[in-house]
């Protein structure tokens, strides 16, 4: 599903340039729940927006679902990560003014997908994260785990080919944490591939792989035996 | 066709309306700049209409010619000659030029400008007393308060009537007493007044203090023979009253034996000069209002522009949103420039309506006045089809500023801002 060879990438800092990504080789397949771990400054969340063509690469390559990604506009970016890419983030970031329903209405608006069929959708996956009654409540009326759950219910609605989850459970307590992650595993079992950046090992250990960074490379790709969030909620 | 996207047209006003507060705070502007707008237009208007109706009823293309003395010597003349115009000019002049629509002849009892005593009843009013033609009245209209002004059948059986002033009602007849049947008294002929005329509030070239007989009867009652004072001479509408001028003085030049550059022999007035004057002044009034209008509207829509900047500024977190979740930078520019026009045009709307109003009322208070020039205060179709387009297209340059502002935060900076 997703391939990256010899990933590079540094920012300018002034007359600094701080290399952080050097050279990343990675292979995820379909179905595949990986977390990618790592202390802050390791370059996880870059990498993660590599992958979620919100920023480029100096140099390598990058496969997604057979389409290679490179030097991209604008604009075929947008539509790409509208496409094939579903974005849960840290701080949620739903639009403060729209209703749950409406938010995960959103994608499918840049999908051009018809307005009833649109909210038929939304519906369908607010019920899937178990919010069908919230529909209409504005974010600021739900709580940090129902407005993730809204995130990731409006990640899904565009029916991508990856979720990226990048610290999703970072402003959450451990409970909704194990809600949430809950909810992601039971996404991903139903062949959804997604990945999760995040530097808690009790959520790491919930995915199915852990890849861990440390400064810009990738030092350990190991294959865990999955907790179920399941027994904590 | 994107402008028919019902969607898109949702996602705006669901933007809009969720922000009542700001939106409302971003259209002020426009919606002040509309009023002044719209205020001086409709105030240069109500002007101009009041002037044109202070001048109804005098034919605005005209001009009055009389005999004074000559001031050079010519042709073995001394200087100092009185010219005395005849009856026949009339018909030589009309003939010569075609360009004059309507000429009028006119003999006065004593001197240019001078009063005869009047009699009746043993009261006594000292007026101008002018034997004239009814063409008069297409190039002065009298306003009558009672009665007829004098018409051909006057002329043609050289009737003894005619039609008074207000001023020279009130000095002969007592306060309400009929007028019309009785007979006044002139140099021992007896009139009958039949018309009583009101000053017109314009430029009044007879004054209120006169009386009008038919140039027929006027010839005979005074034995006047074929003299004639002055003519009032209405010119077709598209040929400037200066060349009417100068070719009627040429001919009577050439007929009295006037120098041909004496100017002092011919007395003229020129009407459409003040007419010229009034509308270069109101001309210049409309022009400069609109001036001053469109800039105070540009001043409004870049305060929308103003407060768009700021508001992408402050939603750069959901744009980074939207172009996570696949807005290209197209949507997002569209987006809001139509906000910016969909602002502008209400706004705009909301002013004009207000400043409708504003101008309605002011009609309502002043509108009617006899003697202020504010007549129907409004602005026309084409003037507001014209600023509202300008504001429209001016909304769209400068909305497209906030919008470049918006597409060039990245989708990934957008979202690191917390």
């Amino acid at each position: 599903m997703i391939e990256i060879k010899d990933l590079h990438k540094s920012y300018k800092m002034g007359s600094n340039s701080l290399h952080v990504l050097k050279g990343i080789n990675f292979k995820v397949e379909e179905g595949e729940l990986v977390a990618i771990m790592g202390s802050s400054g390791s370059g996880k969340s870059t990498l993660l927006n590599i992958l979620g063509m919100l920023d480029g690469a100096d140099s390598g390559e990058y496969t997604l679902d057979g389409v290679p990604i490179k030097n991209l506009s604008e604009t075929k970016a947008a539509q790409y990560r509208n496409k094939f890419l579903g974005f849960i983030f840290q701080s949620f970031n739903l639009i403060n003014y729209k209703s749950a329903a409406e938010n995960v209405a959103l994608p499918l608006y840049y999908q051009k997908v018809p307005r009833k069929e649109r909210q038929e959708k939304a519906m369908k996956y607010l019920e899937r994260v178990g919010l069908k009654p919230w529909a209409g409540h504005l974010p600021s009326e739900l709580s940090g785990g129902q407005k993730q759950r809204v995130a990731i219910a409006r990640a899904m609605a565009a029916e991508p080919k990856v979720l990226l989850a990048d610290e999703p459970t970072g402003a959450l307590d451990s409970k909704t944490s194990y809600e949430v992650m809950d909810l992601i595993q039971k996404i991903n079992d139903e062949g959804n591939t997604i990945l999760v950046v995040t530097h808690e090992e009790d959520i790491a250990h919930m995915c199915k792989r852990i890849v861990h960074l440390k400064d810009g490379v990738i030092v350990e790709d190991k294959k865990v035996e999955q907790v179920r969030a399941e027994q904590y909620v | 066709m994107w402008l028919f996207d019902k969607d898109l047209w949702i996602e705006i006003f669901h933007t809009l309306s969720k922000n009542m507060f700001r939106t409302f705070l971003t259209m002020l502007g426009v919606i002040f700049a509309m009023i002044i707008l719209v205020l001086l237009l409709g105030s240069a208007n109500g002007m101009s209409n009041g002037f044109n109706k202070l001048f109804a009823g005098t034919a605005s293309n005209s001009l009055f010619v009389w005999g004074q003395s000559t001031s050079e010597p010519y042709k073995g003349f001394e200087r100092g000659r009185r010219i005395q115009y005849k009856l026949e000019d009339a018909d030589i002049l009309k003939k010569q030029i075609p360009e004059i629509e309507v000429l009028a002849p006119r003999i006065e009892l004593a001197s240019h400008r001078g009063t005869v005593t009047v009699y009746r009843n043993g009261q006594t009013s000292g007026s101008a007393v002018y034997g004239d033609y009814p063409e008069i009245d297409d190039i002065t209209k009298k306003k009558l308060v009672e009665g007829r002004f004098l018409n051909q059948t006057d002329i043609e059986h050289s009737k003894k009537v005619c039609v008074i002033g207000e001023e020279t009602y009130k000095l002969l007849f007592e306060k309400g007493e009929k007028a019309i049947g009785e007979e006044i008294r002139i140099n021992g002929v007896y009139f009958t007044v039949v018309g009583i005329y009101k000053p017109n509030n314009n430029i009044n070239i007879d004054g209120e203090n006169a009386v009008f007989i038919p140039f027929s009867t006027f010839q005979i009652a005074f034995n006047s023979g074929d003299r004639m004072g002055w003519m009032a001479i209405a010119v077709e509408d598209n040929t400037p009253v200066k060349f009417v001028e100068s070719q009627i003085k040429s001919i009577l030049k050439a007929k009295y034996d006037i120098h041909p550059d004496d100017e002092r022999a011919i007395g003229s007035f020129d009407m459409s000069e003040i007419f010229n004057s009034i509308t270069a002044f109101t001309t210049v009034l409309k022009g400069f209002s609109f001036f001053v209008g469109i800039f105070t509207l540009l001043a409004g829509v870049i305060a929308i522009s103003n407060i768009l900047l700021i508001t992408v500024k402050e939603r750069t977190q959901e744009i980074g949103v939207r172009r996570a979740l696949g807005a290209t930078p197209v949507i997002v520019k569209r987006q809001i420039v139509v906000e910016a026009i969909v602002l502008t045009a209400f706004a705009g709307l909301v002013g004009f309506s207000i400043s409708v109003g504003i101008l309605s009322l002011l009609d309502a208070m002043f509108g009617s006045g006899d003697d202020f020039p504010f007549v129907k205060p409004m602005i026309s179709i084409p003037q507001f089809i014209i600023s509202f387009v300008l504001m429209v297209g001016l909304s769209v340059l400068i909305g497209l500023l906030p919008a470049n502002r918006a597409v060039k935060i990245k989708p990934i900076d957008a979202l690191r801002e917390e």
